[in-house]
């Protein structure tokens, strides 16, 4: 029987000829990654598993993200204990202030993440690389102290879903809408412990930015991984930045998947997730005009060049709203110098952003625009639960950046096709 | 053998309400226990008592794997948590730090806040003393029982590692 590209990269990562969802497997992996809350967390546990050394430094990155510049004094003696133990352990791969993103974008960027690795990272959105055809999963830091120390972990291998799309998306549908609208269909726990992999003609016509947005939001479907399988999109992106041989998987013909669903994206709207849940999900035209306090264009979801491209495009020459404030913060350190050569930052300060250095930050309710009692948010990030970005009685909404953009100028959300 | 007060919560339960991401930088697990379940009730750590159960619907734990959400209920003394389903995640992260979680679907629908229940988290086994009623768990496959009996994964590591085999 044939075996789904998740199935192909997991039995040969644990020396297998063919694996079967359900089964339980040990693992070999090619990359584990800690960012700085879940490495300070991996820290601790390391010691206690009196693990001295990590399995291999070659194959770990550490991308400083979540709290840099240090937020705070809990974090800056945080910040310093991953440094101090980094150093300890010789890492070559480490991503400090300076030269942060976020860990979702930096390690494909960066040619860590490569078609046919398995990864395991220590955040929830590990599931991003998916995109360039890995087996990806996030995991929480004690799991991660064990990988740091074996270079091992065992996994359940997860059955597969299957989600077909056909047609052209629209102007300003974005792979955001195309997740969204995957996410309002199946709910929140629609894919939970699953593969979620993601093919058909309007996948192939879809860049890479588009494709890490999707698989990103896999983990908010409940599912383990996300996955897309390397074509000549994928292949065209990778190459010039593989820092190793790779593997490209297809799935058979005649893989077994748990269900198939299809959509037709010719007619999708851009998609918003109203609160308090990344799956209520409506066409943007339904909330149209509800107040903002504040739109935010970052995190590992939507801050990609081509996103901030989208964005400045629909910004230039424009302003937002007096009453709404516009924060914008590139997800990597490569995108902010790109952003800046391409003239985008300048596009967002002149049109009244408050512009960052890279950091997940506002995202998760950390630092750099935290919600107050009461404000609506419209956030290009991909979690908007009771809480996430600050006040438990702030609502956020979660949309592609055109729709930001769009939003941000009016001060309401917006369709982008309403101000352009 | 643990018993306590059951206190109900819904589906999908998400990691960000169990604990918030201000305290994402705390590393020490008892500076987390006053703020468990924050996001659904400011007040829940000054109510409940070690030892109490949480009882909830599908997905519980769902969203991001801030480790400090179990943490910070094996911290506060939680004595276990049952629910229709877990997210995988929060599941991995409960059994390696060895918080009890309970798969049981009838139990979880069953149970209402304020019952008192007796569970037994090697056997499963639920019991409600009062009315009698009891329920068993779904037994985790072998692989997660393993770790279970070992203490959870920092043990498994140690030994790996004192055996040689890396």
């Amino acid at each position: 029987m044939g075996m789904t590209i998740t199935e192909k990269i997991i039995a040969a990562h644990a020396s297998r000829a063919a694996v079967a969802p359900g089964e339980f497997v040990t693992v070999r992996v090619d990359l584990a990654m800690g960012n700085d809350l879940s490495t300070a967390g991996a820290i601790g546990v390391l010691r206690k598993m009196e693990a001295r050394r990590v399995f291999d430094p070659d194959k770990v990155v550490i991308v400083f993200d979540h709290v840099v510049p240090a937020k705070d004094i809990a974090a800056a003696t945080m910040l310093t204990a991953v440094r101090a133990w980094v150093r300890e352990q010789g890492l070559p791969h480490v991503y400090d202030e300076g030269r942060q993103g976020i860990a979702h974008v930096v390690l494909p960027e960066q040619g860590f993440a490569l078609p046919g690795d398995l990864i395991i990272g220590g955040d929830s959105h590990t599931c991003t690389y998916g995109a360039v055809g890995a087996f990806s999963a996030g995991v929480g830091h004690t799991d991660l102290a064990g990988v740091l120390a074996l270079g091992e972990t065992w996994l359940k291998v997860p059955a597969s879903q299957r989600f077909v799309y056909h047609g052209t998306p629209g102007r300003f549908v974005m792979g955001k809408d195309l997740i969204l609208a995957t996410l309002g269909r199946i709910t929140i726990d629609g894919a939970r412990y699953e593969a979620m992999e993601f093919a058909g003609p309007a996948i192939e016509r879809l860049g890479m930015s588009d494709r890490l947005t999707m698989c990103n939001m896999a983990i908010e479907a409940g599912a383990k991984s996300g996955i897309i399988a390397p074509d000549d999109v994928t292949l065209e992106y990778v190459r010039p930045r593989a820092r190793r041989a790779f593997t490209p998987y297809r799935s058979d013909p005649d893989a077994r998947y748990a269900a198939e669903h299809e959509f037709d994206v010719g007619r999708l709207r851009p998609m918003v997730a109203k609160p308090f849940s990344p799956d209520n999900v409506v066409p943007v035209d339904e909330v149209a005009g509800t107040r903002l306090d504040q739109v935010f264009i970052g995190s590992c979801t939507n801050a990609k060049l081509e996103d901030l491209r989208v964005a400045a495009a629909i910004l230039k020459g424009r302003k937002a709203h007096p009453y709404t404030r516009l924060i914008v913060i590139p997800a990597s350190t490569w995108i902010w110098q790109q952003a800046l050569r391409e003239g985008l930052l300048e596009i967002f300060s002149e049109a009244g952003a408050a512009v960052s250095t890279p950091t997940c930050g506002a995202c998760f309710g950390g630092h750099m625009g935290i919600l107050g009692r009461n404000e609506v948010c419209l956030s290009t990030s991909n979690r908007n639960f009771v809480g996430r970005m600050g006040d438990p009685t702030a609502q956020s909404y979660l949309a592609n950046p055109a729709v930001a953009a769009a939003s941000a100028i009016k001060g309401a959300i917006a369709a982008p096709d309403e101000v352009l | 053998m643990i018993e306590g007060r059951v206190w109900t919560f819904g589906d999908d339960v998400n990691t960000d309400v169990i604990m918030p991401g201000k305290y994402l930088n705390m590393r020490n697990p008892a500076e987390l226990a006053p703020y468990i379940m924050e996001g659904l009730d400011p007040d829940f750590a000054r109510k409940a008592k070690p030892g109490d159960v949480l009882v909830a619907g599908k997905n519980f734990g769902c969203g991001s794997s801030r480790e400090t959400a179990p943490a910070g209920l094996h911290a506060f003394g939680i004595g276990a948590v049952i629910a229709v389903s877990f997210a995988r995640i929060f599941l991995r992260n409960a059994i390696n730090i060895g918080l009890p979680v309970l798969e049981c679907a009838e139990a979880a629908r069953a149970l209402a806040g304020g019952d008192r229940v007796t569970v037994d988290v090697t056997t499963g086994a639920i019991l409600d003393a009062a009315t009698g009623r009891r329920w068993h768990a779904a037994p985790f496959p072998e692989t997660l029982q393993a770790l279970i009996r070992e203490g959870g994964l920092v043990p498994y590591v140690r030994r790996r590692l004192a055996g040689g085999t890396r």
